[in-house]
C-alpha cells in the first residue's frame, strides 16, 4: 500500500501571505493619511496674502453705445500685451474677444466685449480642485501657473467661456505675462499694469481709438469716475441671474 | 489544483492587460510632450473621451460594489460568496479610472499637487478624499473577508463601504451637478441618476467578468443564481430608463431649455443617433429584451446583454459629457450672438488617437489588477458552482 503523500495544507502559504497583506495594508494606510497629515499643516499655516488693498475693488463698465461693430482693437491690445497668439484656431487662448449680439425679436444688432468678468463669487475659484484659481483681495480674478493642474474644471464652470487652457508649447513669452502648456489661463485684469498704476491695455487701446468704450476703475471709490457712472446710468451684469455679482458691467445691453 | 492551460491563459491575459495598460501610458506620455493639441479637444470641448472612459470605470466601481453590499450588509447568501471579486473590481476600476483622469490633465507631473493643495469648495477635492478613501475602505472590507479572525467585522466594514459607495457616486454626479452656468448639467438630479446608472454598469461589469472567469475555469454557473442577477440587471435599466427620462423632461419643461434637448435628443447629429440608438435602443432596449424574453434565456444572452449594457453606458456618457460641451452657452438669452471663440455656434470635436488610446488602457490596468488579483487571492466565488466537466 502506497502511503498517501501529505498534501501541502492550505494554512502552509498562509504567514508569507499574511506577511504580505500586513505590508500592503501599511502601504496603503499609509498613502491614505499623507493628504491628512498636510492638511495639519494648511491649518496650522498663516494666510498668505497677494498683497493687493482689499479696500479696491477693480471693475469695468463697458458702454456697447460706444463700441464699434469690426473694430477689434481691444482683442488686438490683450494678444500683444499678454503675447497671446495673433490667430488662434479652436485651441488657441482668446482672453477677450468680440461678440456680435441680435435681439431675435427686435434685431437689435450690437457689438462688445466679453472677457473674464471678474466676479465677486467666481465659479471658477469654486470648483478648483487645488486653489490654483483664485481671488485677490482687489477682485481680480487669477490662476496661479505653479499650482494649476490642468483640469479644466474652471473653464467647465464659467459661465463667460472666459477662461482657455494652453494646448501647445509656449515660446517668446512675454515676461510680465508667464504662460504654460497645460495650465488654464483667462484675463489677468492686465494686473502686472494695474499694479504700476496703469490701465488694462484694451481700455487703453479703446481710448486711443476714440471710443472710449471702456472704462476701467475702483468700483469701492464713490469718486471714482466708474464709481459715478455706474451710480447714474443703467448698467447690467452678464448673466445676472446666477448672481455672481461681476466686476464687469455693461451698458446699453 | 491549477493546470498548465490555467497557467498559459493567466499569462496570456495579463500580458495582453499589461500591453494595452503600456499603451496607454505611452499614449500618456505623448499627450505629455506635445500638449493637448495632439487631442481632439479644444477650449470649447474641454473635457474628451478620456473623461469617457474615466467616468463610466468610476461610476461602474461604486456600483460593482453592490454585489458585495447585497450580500454581506443584506444578508442575501447567493451574493456572499461574490463579495470578494465584487471589492477586487471595485478596486481595479477605480485605480483604472483614476489613471485616466489623472493622465489626462494638463500637468500629470503635478498630481501630487492635488493631494496637497486642497480647496474644500471644489467637488473634485473631495472626490480626492472620496476616491482614496473607497480604495481604503474596500481593502479593509476585502481583508474582513479574507481573515477569518475578522470574519465578525466583515459586516460593519461592508455597511461602511455601502455608505461611502453613495456618497462617493454623488460626489461624481455633482461634478456637473454643480457646474451651474452649463445648460446640460445644473442638476440636483445628477446625483441620484448617476447612482442608479451605476447600480446597472456595475453589475453588468461583474456579469461579464464572472461569465468569463466560469468559462475560463470550465464551469457552468448555477441557472437559478444567473437568473436572479440578470433580473436584478433588468430592473437597474429600468430604473436608469425612467431617471435618464426624468432629467430630459425636467431640461424640457422645468428649465425651459428646448433648444439644448433639441440639439441634444433631435437635430445634433451624432449625440442623438448615440443617444437613441446607442444608449436606449443598443444599451437598454435590447439588454431588456434579452433578459426578460422568455425564449432567451440561456447564460450567453445575459452575457450579451451585460456587454451591451457596458457598451450603452460608453454612449451615454459620451452624449453627456461631449455633447453638453458642444452645446454652446447662453450668455445672452433672447439673442443670436457670434464671435471667434464658437460663441453661439455648435462646437466640434473629433477624438484623436492617443486620447483613445488612453482610455482603453485604463480599461487594460483595470483588466490587470482583476487577473492578477484573481490569481493571487480566492476570489472565484466557492459554494455554489458545477463542474461543466462533472
Amino acid at each position: 500500500m502506497n502511503p498517501v503523500p501529505p498534501s501541502p495544507s492550505k494554512d502552509a502559504a498562509q504567514p508569507e501571505r499574511r506577511g504580505f497583506l500586513g505590508v500592503a495594508a501599511a502601504g496603503l494606510a499609509g498613502i491614505l493619511l499623507a493628504p491628512g497629515v498636510r492638511l495639519i499643516e494648511i491649518a496650522q499655516a498663516a494666510p498668505t496674502t497677494a498683497g493687493a488693498d482689499p479696500k479696491v475693488r477693480w471693475g469695468m463698465l463697458i458702454d456697447s453705445n460706444k463700441c464699434s461693430s469690426g473694430c477689434t482693437d481691444c482683442v488686438t491690445a490683450c494678444r500683444t500685451e499678454n503675447g497671446l497668439p495673433e490667430n488662434p484656431g479652436p485651441t488657441g487662448a482668446q482672453w477677450i474677444r468680440k461678440i456680435e449680439i441680435k435681439e431675435v425679436r427686435t434685431g437689435k444688432s450690437q457689438s462688445l466685449p466679453v472677457m473674464c468678468q471678474h466676479c465677486a463669487e467666481p465659479p471658477c475659484v469654486d470648483v478648483c480642485p487645488t486653489g490654483a484659481s483664485f481671488k485677490r483681495a482687489d477682485g481680480i480674478v487669477l490662476v496661479d501657473k505653479h499650482i494649476c493642474i490642468g483640469c479644466r474644471y474652471c473653464v467647465m464652470a464659467c459661465p463667460y467661456k472666459a477662461r482657455s487652457f494652453v494646448h501647445e508649447p509656449q515660446t517668446n513669452q512675454k515676461p510680465d505675462v508667464p504662460r504654460g502648456m497645460g495650465t488654464v489661463e483667462g484675463c489677468t485684469m492686465c494686473v502686472h499694469k494695474v499694479d504700476r498704476g496703469e490701465q488694462p491695455a484694451c481700455v487703453q487701446a479703446c481710448s486711443a481709438a476714440g471710443h472710449g468704450a471702456i472704462l476701467f476703475g475702483n468700483l469701492n471709490d464713490p469718486a471714482s469716475e466708474i464709481a459715478q457712472r455706474v451710480r447714474e446710468i443703467q448698467t447690467s451684469q452678464l448673466r445676472a441671474d446666477l448672481k455672481l455679482d461681476p466686476g464687469v458691467r455693461y451698458h446699453g445691453i | 489544483m491549477r493546470t498548465r492551460e490555467d497557467t498559459r491563459n493567466f499569462w496570456l491575459v495579463a500580458v495582453l492587460a499589461g500591453a494595452i495598460t503600456a499603451v496607454g501610458l505611452g499614449a500618456a506620455h505623448y499627450m505629455e510632450l506635445h500638449g493637448h493639441v495632439v487631442t481632439g479637444m479644444n477650449n470649447q470641448v474641454v473635457w474628451g473621451l478620456p473623461h469617457v472612459f474615466a467616468i463610466f470605470m468610476i461610476v461602474a466601481a461604486s456600483g460593482v460594489l453592490n454585489v458585495a453590499s447585497i450580500g454581506s450588509v443584506f444578508g442575501q447568501t447567493v451574493y456572499k460568496p461574490r463579495a470578494p471579486l465584487s471589492g477586487l473590481l471595485c478596486i481595479a476600476l477605480l485605480i483604472g479610472g483614476l489613471m485616466v483622469l489623472m493622465l489626462d490633465l494638463g500637468r500629470p507631473d503635478r498630481v501630487i499637487v492635488a493631494a496637497t493643495h486642497y480647496n474644500f469648495t471644489s467637488v473634485f477635492a473631495w472626490n480626492v478624499f472620496l476616491y482614496s478613501g473607497m480604495t481604503g475602505i474596500v481593502a479593509v472590507y476585502l481583508w474582513t473577508m479574507f481573515e477569518r479572525r475578522m470574519n465578525v467585522y466583515s459586516k460593519p466594514a461592508g455597511l461602511a463601504a455601502l455608505v461611502w459607495r453613495f456618497v462617493l457616486t454623488t460626489g461624481t454626479g455633482s461634478i456637473f451637478g454643480f457646474l451651474v452656468a452649463r445648460q446640460a448639467y445644473q442638476s440636483a438630479l445628477l446625483a441620484p441618476l448617476f447612482i442608479v446608472l451605476s447600480f446597472g454598469w456595475g453589475l453588468a461589469v461583474f456579469l461579464v467578468t464572472q461569465s468569463t472567469m466560469y468559462a475560463w475555469e470550465g464551469r457552468v454557473l448555477d441557472g437559478a443564481i444567473r437568473r436572479r442577477m440578470a433580473r436584478l440587471l433588468g430592473v437597474f435599466i429600468a430604473a436608469s430608463l425612467y431617471l435618464v427620462a426624468v432629467y430630459h423632461l425636467t431640461n424640457l419643461y422645468f428649465a425651459k431649455q428646448a433648444d439644448f434637448e433639441r440639439f441634444l435628443l433631435v437635430d445634433g447629429g451624432l449625440y442623438p443617433l448615440l443617444f437613441w440608438a446607442g444608449y436606449v435602443l443598443i444599451g437598454s432596449v435590447l439588454p431588456l429584451l434579452l433578459l426578460f424574453h422568455p425564449r432567451l434565456s440561456g447564460a450567453r444572452y445575459t452575457f450579451a446583454a451585460s456587454a451591451l449594457v457596458v457598451a450603452g453606458a460608453f454612449a451615454f456618457l459620451y452624449v453627456f459629457i461631449i455633447g453638453g460641451q458642444a452645446f454652446p452657452l447662453e450668455i445672452f438669452p433672447g439673442h443670436a450672438v457670434s464671435s471667434s471663440f464658437g460663441d453661439g455656434a455648435i462646437a466640434s470635436y473629433v477624438p484623436s488617437l492617443p486620447e483613445l488610446l488612453l482610455g482603453v488602457g485604463g480599461l487594460g490596468a483595470a483588466l490587470l489588477l482583476t487577473v492578477v488579483g484573481i490569481r493571487a487571492f480566492d476570489f472565484m466565488p466557492q459554494d455554489d458552482f458545477v463542474s461543466a466537466k462533472s
